[in-house]
């Protein structure tokens, strides 16, 4: 099994604003870290780009991360171990409090990728049942399932 | 167990030896610290087990010079500090706990920017009574006073210990925005993060003028 992950942010301003330059000017440089981290499998991106910040299934405002790690340990040296830590500092210069649950983790065999719909499906569930081995956060992680 | 624990450090050579074994970074031998202590090596594999035992440090076993295969030798015995953290408060106190509610309030609310100032002042406040360090070799002090176990690589200060470790794991982006904050208050000057496998986030570069 491989791990899923589905993370949510709420722009302050569009894109294009000043205040998101350093956001967007980073993010290729992050997606290179993603890319190439241990443990890295598929990260969700558009027709148009290599990164998936003009999907917005979730609002007009909400940027989408849907990602695939070959396990929680991988995602959280990438996440809390490079370069990617500083980006997590200055969230919110960039972002306003999603004021609700905005990440989830779920198993996912290994030959399949997941779908947006599967993503908010996850985090409904997170939010109806708290953290369970079907939709969990890297708080309280569920251990891979052995089957 | 605490207790134990504590209690273990209670005798002068196996507290140096501890420290000793702490200070190195790496797994060492019995006889690295028999040397650094100019005890025998008997005594220093003593209190290095006793300390195993008393859950301080833990031990490993791996060939010294990466030989493997007959003719190798027998793998060392290596000591290095246990993850496990040791406390011990009476009357009882559980300031931990009360960090992750709040530290879980506070990114609920999106106020990191607020602890970040909160950490900075906290910072200016301690080298208010101190000083501020002008040179690298005072900037290495001050942050082995507050507990964060700098050695130096390079043209930079990194630090082996995260004093805020715990909830640094379950709140990283919060707390190590707060660590930075409150080195660059105590020190008077930027530093950055730069994780490393272990320890804590935040680097010193020298400033151009420090000797190196």
């Amino acid at each position: 099994m491989h791990l899923a992950q589905l993370n949510l942010a709420r722009l302050v301003a569009p894109l294009t604003d000043p205040r998101l330059a350093d956001f967007v000017a980073g993010l290729s440089k992050i997606n290179a870290i993603a890319d190439t981290a241990p443990g890295f499998v598929w990260r969700l991106v558009s027709d148009e780009a290599d990164d998936a910040t003009s999907l917005r299934p979730f609002g007009a405002d909400v940027i989408v991360n849907l990602t695939v790690w070959e396990s929680v340990e991988a995602l959280r040296l990438f996440a809390y171990k490079t370069g990617h830590l500083d980006y997590l500092r200055r969230r919110r210069e960039w972002f306003v409090p999603f004021g609700d649950l905005y990440a989830v983790n779920w198993w996912i065999p290994v030959d399949r990728r997941p779908t947006v719909g599967e993503a908010r499906d996850r985090l409904d569930r997170l939010r109806a049942d708290g953290p369970t081995p079907e939709a969990f956060t890297l708080r309280v992680p569920f251990p891979m399932p052995t089957r | 167990m605490s207790v134990e624990a504590i209690g273990a450090l209670q005798e002068p050579v196996r507290r140096a030896v501890y420290e000793r074994a702490v200070a190195a970074g790496a797994p060492v031998s019995r006889n690295e610290i028999a040397d650094a202590l100019g005890i025998g090596r008997t005594l220093a594999a003593h209190h290095l087990d006793k300390l195993v035992e008393a859950g301080l440090l833990e031990a490993s076993f791996a060939r010294v010079n990466g030989r493997s295969g007959p003719g190798a030798g027998r793998p060392a015995k290596l000591y290095r500090r246990s993850p496990a953290e040791h406390a011990l408060s009476l009357p009882p106190r559980d300031y931990r706990m009360l960090a992750e509610m709040l530290a879980d309030a506070v990114e609920t609310a999106g106020a990191d920017v607020a602890l970040q100032d909160s950490a900075r002042r906290r910072g200016a406040q301690v080298t208010a009574q101190r000083g501020q360090p002008v040179d690298r070799g005072q900037v290495v002090h001050l942050l082995k006073t507050l507990g964060f176990e700098p050695y130096v690589e390079g043209s930079c200060v990194r630090l082996r210990n995260c004093p805020f470790d715990a909830v640094a794991k379950s709140h990283p982006g919060l707390v190590c925005g707060a660590s930075l904050a409150f080195v660059e208050g105590a020190l008077g000057r930027p530093a950055r993060l730069d994780p490393q496998p272990v320890g804590c986030c935040v680097a010193i570069d020298d400033t151009k003028n420090e000797d190196h």
